[in-house]
């Protein structure tokens, strides 16, 4: 009896059929595709995209060229050049992160004693030809300016966990 | 309204008018630029269903004049273009003339099977006697380009692909032949116009029926024909890269791959229709009053019975994996074929006692 | 004079298809011209109307018989110089075997003609006229037993064949399909229930 049944089921064809009733009932369910230009998928305040350096709210840098960042890349995507600056301060001369070696790993942001150089949320970037790939320390300090608002809320919201 | 008529009037004029091989050249067009037009919309099709099975919603972006409502519609023909306009680089140490040679010999049997396909009751391109020997033949033709392909690319991938090709479709052709002689027994004509005529009176009394088991053997060496998953294995991106066609871009890729792939399975949709399923004639006919329009043979429901196999064909390949290919070759040598023979003697012995479609 | 123009342009391709098979450097491209010489034979036969005839030699030759070849070809590697080495020792006695081949087609069809009075050309045949029908009734009343005989032998070989090839060699580890597929999820898995731990 349970040979005859078994042997019906491989005539008929029968297990095909389950799954061709599941791809079925699937073809009649409500899509989860996000519409990406015009919607899109919430992004943690923790997500590790474009780089930025800051200033505080005096307009200072707070980047004190300690390297420790350079040191923790494994990457190796960061050069730091100092110099002593106008006011005494050791200060950079050049800030260069090479995206196409950045793992965006985030250790550059964990070592950083003054929270100068962080990872934004902003991931929708591109470069248009080459050299574009390397960010600067104007560049990095013109993102920095632009989105200080929202890398603000950024940390405050992750501050508890840190 | 009656103007219409009059302009119709004088156009059937001028049509009649037209010499002979000029009509028939016209037809010709006609019915390749639909088969190609129906290729383009099968791929937008496909992706379509196969995305919705997926919970994704397939192409959607590209649309013609910016229209809402299109969405999506204009994707096959955004892919053609873009195909048309890349280079076809053809490698180093290949045979350059088969090389370029193979993609119009898989295209070509791919249109020209159209030529004794039955449209409707009254239009068929050739109303051949051996109708379904020239399928045949032209069906066993394709596989040429695609072993040409292979080998003249020089590269291990598409000979791998080639030689898989080559191996199954002979296995799957003699599968797919002996389901059709078994048609042939229950029609008693290898004429396809003829064998549509045989099914008259209801879907009880198409082939399906009484041939059931030829049926999914032909469905099913359909799919390993056309290689389509789940006998996608002449391809098997996961294996052999992308099989026969790896070395093939732009045009030629076009032409070798997307056209005759989707014309064959429009192709074998169609043929399925025509041998099992009454090809153009009504579903509803012996059930509805005879001159109801619904109970009408025509073009309409050939065209419904083959959309209804193509959706078959990308539902099977949304549903299940690849086979492997020792399990190719076992179910088309092991399997397939003892099932047609052993119903192909009992249509012996039906024919002998008379049930069935052999009653008269 | 249509019909005239076809036969002798596609006897001109099949002869130069058929040299093609015999000259060509590569083994592929001789089978491929051979696939040529088939469909141009296939179309002449078009054209005395054995459309069953032209349409069975694509069919079966073409379709199945010279794929496999090819298929064989194009596997092993086959060095032509080697081929062509005693070409010239073995030219003379290929030569008389062609003349008396020349000859004894000669002596066929131009002195015995087997009986048969060639027409300068065929007439074309009465309207609704079915040569697959003709040839179905022909060979399964007149020549059925030689047929199916002929099918018997081809059977036998078919049969030995697969006998000669078939070796069961023992500690193989081929599966059994029938069994694979016959498995149930409750032959092979046992689901045991594990009292979960305290919550800390």
């Amino acid at each position: 009896m349970k040979n005859l049944r078994s042997l019906l089921r491989t005539v008929f064809l029968w297990e095909l059929l389950v799954g061709l009733s599941v791809t079925l009932r699937n073809l009649f369910r409500r899509k989860i595709t996000v519409h990406y230009p015009e919607e899109k998928t919430p992004v943690s305040p923790r997500f590790r995209g474009l780089h930025a350096l800051r200033r505080y709210p005096n307009g200072q840098e707070r980047c004190i060229a300690c390297k420790l960042c350079e040191a923790v890349c494994p990457a190796q995507a960061i050069t730091i050049e100092s110099d002593v600056g106008a006011d005494g301060t050791r200060r950079t001369t050049r800030y260069d992160i090479d995206l196409f070696k950045c793992i965006y790993c985030g250790f550059c942001e964990e070592a950083c004693p003054v929270d100068a150089i962080v990872e934004t949320r902003i991931h929708e970037y591109h470069m248009e030809k080459r050299g574009d790939n390397i960010m600067t320390k104007d560049k990095l300090l013109a993102v920095g300016e632009k989105y200080e608002a929202m890398i603000a809320a950024d940390k405050a919201a992750d501050a508890r966990y840190r | 309204m009656q103007w219409i008529a009059a302009q119709w009037q004088s156009l059937v004029g001028v049509w009649v008018a037209l010499p002979y091989f000029v009509q028939v050249t016209v037809q010709i067009v006609i019915v390749m630029m639909s088969v190609i037009i129906a290729v383009a919309l099968l791929t937008l099709a496909e992706r379509k269903v196969i995305g919705w099975m997926q919970l994704r919603l397939g192409p959607n972006r590209v649309t013609f004049f910016g229209l809402r409502l299109l969405r999506g519609w204009a994707q096959p023909f955004a892919d053609v273009f873009k195909l048309l306009l890349k280079e076809i680089i053809v490698p180093g140490r290949s045979s350059r003339l088969l090389f370029l040679l193979a993609p119009l010999i898989v295209l070509v049997p791919a249109l020209a099977t159209w030529a004794v396909m039955p449209f409707s009751p009254e239009f068929v391109l050739a109303d051949v006697d051996a109708g379904l020997l020239y399928v045949l033949a032209l069906t066993s033709l394709g596989i040429y380009g695609i072993i040409l392909a292979g080998w003249a690319s020089n590269s291990k991938y598409a000979f791998l692909g080639a030689m898989r090709s080559a191996a199954q479709m002979v296995a799957y052709e003699i599968a797919m032949g002996f389901a059709l002689v078994g048609v042939l027994m229950a029609a008693g004509s290898l004429n396809l116009g003829e064998i549509v005529r045989m099914q008259a009176g209801g879907p009880g009394s198409w082939n399906w029926l009484w041939l059931f088991p030829l049926f999914i053997v032909y469905f099913i060496s359909g799919l390993a024909e056309t290689n389509r998953a789940p006998f996608d294995v002449a391809e098997g991106e996961s294996e052999i890269v992308a099989g026969f066609h790896v070395e093939y871009s732009g045009a030629a890729f076009a032409t070798l791959f997307a056209l005759p792939e989707y014309a064959n399975m429009i192709l074998i949709s169609a043929l399925t229709s025509v041998m099992f399923f009454g090809g153009w004639l009504s579903p509803f006919q012996g059930y509805l009053a005879d001159d109801a329009l619904l109970a009408q043979p025509g073009f309409f429901w050939l065209f419904l019975k083959i959309c209804f196999f193509l959706f078959v064909f990308l539902w099977v390949r949304a549903t299940f994996p690849r086979y492997r290919y020792d399990q190719v070759m076992r179910l088309g040598w092991k399997v397939l074929i003892p099932v047609t023979l052993v119903w192909i003697a009992v249509e012996g012995v039906l024919a002998w006692l008379r049930v069935g479609p052999w009653a008269a | 004079m249509l019909v005239e123009i076809l036969f002798w342009s596609f006897s001109a391709v099949l002869t130069g298809a058929a040299l093609g098979v015999i000259l060509a450097r590569n083994p592929v491209h001789s089978v491929l011209f051979l696939v040529l010489c088939f469909f141009n034979a296939a179309v002449l036969w078009l054209l005395i109307e054995a459309e069953f005839l032209a349409i069975v030699l694509v069919l079966v030759y073409v379709g199945a018989v010279m794929v496999l070849f090819l298929f064989v070809v194009m596997m092993l590697d086959v060095n032509i110089e080697q081929l062509r080495e005693g070409f010239a020792r073995n030219a003379p006695l290929g030569a008389v075997i062609a003349a008396i081949m020349v000859v004894e087609l000669w002596y066929v069809l131009w002195v015995r003609r087997l009986g048969i009075e060639l027409p300068g050309a065929t007439a074309p045949l009465p309207e609704g006229y079915s040569n697959t029908g003709e040839i179905g009734a022909v060979l399964y009343t007149e020549y059925v037993w030689p047929f199916q005989l002929a099918a018997f032998v081809l059977l036998i070989a078919i049969v030995a064949a697969i006998a000669l090839t078939m070796r069961q060699r023992p500690g193989l580890k081929v599966q059994d399909v029938a069994k694979q597929v016959a498995v149930r999820p409750q032959d092979r898995v046992r689901i045991v229930n594990i009292p979960v731990e305290r919550e800390p």
